[in-house]
């Protein structure tokens, strides 16, 4: 198995820990002139997403995880798995509601995302920034309210609430931003 | 990139005025030595000498052996301004080649060296002078953030203490390493950057190549906007304490397996001889160019770095 020496981190670097595959988000080498060196370092769960720090001495190393970020297409779930596929090999892939998270309130069927795959086994999923769904319910706007700048509650087709502007009505379609939730613009038709 | 290579000039100007006022005679020695370093914690580069079997050098890690065979010859007060060289150390504050300036001054005592060391960066990094040093110990500092005494406290606290602070450490850690980690993660950080803090008397376990009374090490280092920039001792100068000192660090050497680097016995040897009394220290010039030009990478304050040298 491949590993890594303190001395090759730097972020992004995949690597195991306790049995979870981790990312390094930031690594700083830390030495007194005289005395020990270590590797002050944070990572990321790419399971859990959790962020925490972690020190390691010099010259320590680590293993290296079969970690892969693939651009993948959105098939469709059948309520357990939400099912991708690979564009260019069509190999496919079932992820479970863990691995899919938050994500699956910006997935629509035939969209891209980023699948990131663990031993070849999907862990995590992540959708475009931006992503376009149609509104399937909302209250309508009331007149006059327009320049008023206030928001009210929308439902998308992928079941995600999200604040609208109040001229946004049922049937649109709209711009996301999926990291945050946020309205972004109207998409015409 | 010229204002860069004007300021590095003007700093070496500066320093070399500051110790000619001051009658501290500048010196060069090798960089290439026949004997290296034996600090289990820092690595020598090693030079192959083609044609010579067994004729390996050594890239010295600080000019600290040479200098003390100078002051054994009667230099009187010595510095040097040269580049040094150490394996494996690398990142934001670390170059594996830098440049150093040490110095010994005779008959002079830590206490006063210290001083010497404030008013040289307050020359050196204008932005340093705006307040008045502390000067702090290191079991004080340790008591006030941590509530540790550490020149009684068991490896077993100092863990505690890492536990309680949330540091993980992957690798096992020794009492030493364990006081660098609560150093480096801890105190260190809480340090006031807009102040040089002066940090003297060192648990004897870390005394190096200082002088150890009651138990202490007298030993200072110098920190500014969260850099280490100074060593400094009152020097050890008995000669079978500096022997005993150099072969406890290459038996450790040996038993963590690492490269076998010779014992410099031309360095033992002036000791046997004598050296006088001295203080002595040593400054990392690119950090005090980092602060300088308030750059938060040492790759900013040098013309070619390690990674496009």
């Amino acid at each position: 198995m491949a590993t890594y020496s303190t001395n090759e981190f730097k972020s992004g670097m995949k690597f195991l820990l306790d049995g979870d595959p981790y990312t390094i988000v930031e690594n700083e080498f830390v030495k007194p002139g005289k005395g020990q060196a270590f590797n002050r370092v944070k990572i990321r769960n790419l399971k859990t997403g959790r962020v925490i720090d972690k020190t390691w001495k010099s010259g320590e190393s680590v293993e290296a995880a079969d970690v892969m970020d693939t651009d993948m297409q959105f098939l469709y779930s059948d309520g357990e798995f939400w099912h991708f596929m690979d564009p260019e090999t069509y190999d496919q892939v079932a992820a479970d509601a863990t691995a899919v998270g938050d994500s699956k309130l910006w997935l629509k069927d035939g969209d891209k995302c980023l699948v990131t795959l663990w031993n070849d086994a999907p862990i995590s999923v992540t959708p475009n920034n931006f992503v376009e769904l149609l509104i399937t319910q909302c209250d309508p706007g009331l007149r006059g309210d327009t320049a008023q700048g206030g928001t009210k509650p929308a439902t998308t087709e992928t079941g995600a609430v999200i604040k609208v502007p109040l001229f946004i009505e049922e049937g649109e379609t709209l711009k996301i931003d999926s990291r945050t939730g946020d309205y972004v613009s109207r998409v015409k038709n | 990139m010229l204002d860069l290579l004007q300021e590095r000039a003007r700093v070496m100007q500066m320093i070399r005025a500051f110790f000619l006022a001051r009658d501290v005679l500048e010196v060069e020695t090798p960089c290439l030595s026949q004997a290296g370093n034996t600090d289990p914690f820092i690595e020598s580069f090693c030079v192959e000498h083609a044609g010579h079997p067994g004729g390996k050098r050594y890239l010295h890690t600080s000019p600290e052996y040479p200098m003390k065979r100078l002051l054994a010859q009667g230099s009187g007060d010595i510095y040097q301004l040269c580049k040094v060289w150490r394996q494996e150390e690398q990142g934001s504050k670390h170059n594996s080649e830098f440049t150093m300036l040490e110095w010994y001054r005779v008959g002079m005592s830590y206490e006063d060296l210290m001083k010497e060391v404030v008013d040289l960066l307050q020359d050196a990094i204008p932005q340093s002078s705006r307040k008045p040093p502390r000067f702090i110990a290191y079991k004080t500092l340790f008591l006030e953030k941590l509530s540790i005494n550490p020149h009684q406290a068991r490896t077993e606290d100092l863990f505690a203490a890492m536990v309680a602070q949330n540091i993980h450490v992957a690798g096992e850690l020794d009492h030493g390493s364990a006081l660098d980690i609560l150093m480096t993660h801890i105190i260190e950080p809480s340090m006031d950057a807009q102040r040089l803090t002066v940090v003297y008397d060192y648990p004897q376990q870390q005394q190096a190549l200082s002088q150890v009374v009651d138990g202490v090490a007298k030993r200072f280092e110098v920190y500014f906007a969260g850099l280490e920039l100074a060593n400094g001792y009152q020097e050890l100068v008995d000669a079978a304490k500096n022997r005993q000192v150099l072969m406890a660090d290459s038996t450790r050497r040996e038993s963590n397996q690492q490269s076998k680097i010779p014992v410099d016995e031309r360095f033992l040897a002036a000791l046997d001889k004598g050296i006088p009394a001295c203080a002595g220290v040593a400054v990392g010039i690119d950090r005090v160019m980092m602060c300088r030009l308030e750059k938060k990478h040492i790759e900013d304050v040098i013309s070619f770095p390690w990674g496009v040298a």
